[in-house]
């Protein structure tokens, strides 16, 4: 499996994808600039966490307009798996790769461990995972509150196109367990293919025991199932 | 063609939690102004523009806001004023 992970001008979660995807999944990996006009024959797409343009406008809008993301956003029409993580997420709903928008958090900027609990296994990046499975990783933003009309929102849980959610120890999903005032304790969704998957949390930096979580393993496993190679 | 200035406000959408503004009203009554009972806080932008007339000017630049200035989920937006430039 070849794995692209994208590079845009602020991007910082990239090099973490690709430890994680090169020195804990042991599969090849290629950056990919904003400015390519082609996927390097990648499999898979990462797009990363970060700040993207600076977050210039709104946190992923300006991203959508780079030339890589005319090769993601085609890529993804064919059913190619993309994954949107942190500032990915938000780029993805930017670009209308997913549904909703990413807003200010409740509170204020979070950076903390959090546990969601895998609601899909028929995505690109929960195969390997199992519903109900509670995850431990962390996140690190301040614009994670997923948002969409209630219309929406239903169609979402009608589809199965929420994939994680913010969830307590028990793997319930309180409002105290909701760290960023997201909508229905959302932190991650699919498209209707399935095959995009945006999440707020960081699976790349629970790869490593010395960090304290092994428990994004599993979802990077999953890319290895939804790239069938 | 005249060159337009078109002034557009936009702010989070009604109804949405706004922590930003909340935080600021929060602030506002500490200081003693205690009447203040709501605060949204958005953005206001200037769009230079070459368009035939006015209202030319100020459909172009709502397109704009449907497309890329004001995000459709969560945001509304109004044109605030159109001006020669």
């Amino acid at each position: 499996m070849k794995v692209g992970i994208v590079r845009f001008p602020g991007s910082n979660c990239d090099e973490d994808a690709l430890h994680a995807v090169v020195d804990f999944l042991g599969e090849t990996a290629v950056m990919l600039w904003h400015k390519d006009h082609d996927l390097h024959g990648a499999d898979v797409v990462i797009l990363p966490g970060g700040f993207s343009y600076g977050d210039y406008l709104r946190a992923g809008a300006i991203a959508r307009f780079s030339p890589i993301m005319q090769e993601v956003a085609a890529h993804a029409a064919h059913g190619g798996p993309v994954i949107g993580i942190c500032n990915g997420f938000q780029i993805a709903c930017e670009a209308g790769l997913l549904p909703g928008a990413l807003l200010r958090n409740a509170g204020s900027y979070v950076s903390m461990p959090v546990i969601i609990r895998t609601e899909r296994t028929d995505t690109s990046f929960t195969g390997a995972s199992s519903v109900g499975q509670l995850l431990r990783m962390p996140i690190a933003h301040g614009e994670g509150r997923f948002t969409a009309d209630e219309a929406t929102l239903d169609q979402l849980e009608a589809n199965g196109q929420i994939v994680f959610r913010y969830v307590d120890a028990h793997g319930n999903a309180t409002p105290e367990s909701n760290p960023n005032g997201a909508m229905r304790n959302i932190a991650g969704v699919t498209n209707v293919g399935r095959n995009v998957v945006g999440l707020m949390p960081h699976p790349e930096r629970a790869m490593d025991r010395a960090l304290g979580s092994q428990d994004g393993v599993v979802l990077f496993e999953s890319l290895l199932v939804a790239a069938n190679v | 063609m005249t060159r337009f200035r078109v002034a557009v406000q936009i702010i989070p959408r009604r109804g949405l939690l706004d922590p930003q503004g909340k935080t600021v009203r929060d602030a506002l009554v500490t200081l003693g102004f205690g009447s203040v009972s709501d605060v949204h806080v958005g953005r206001h932008m200037v769009v230079e523009t070459d368009a035939k007339d006015a209202p030319a000017a100020e459909a172009s630049v709502r397109a704009m806001c449907e497309r890329l200035l004001a995000n459709p989920v969560t945001e509304d937006f109004t044109i605030a004023g159109v001006v020669a430039a």
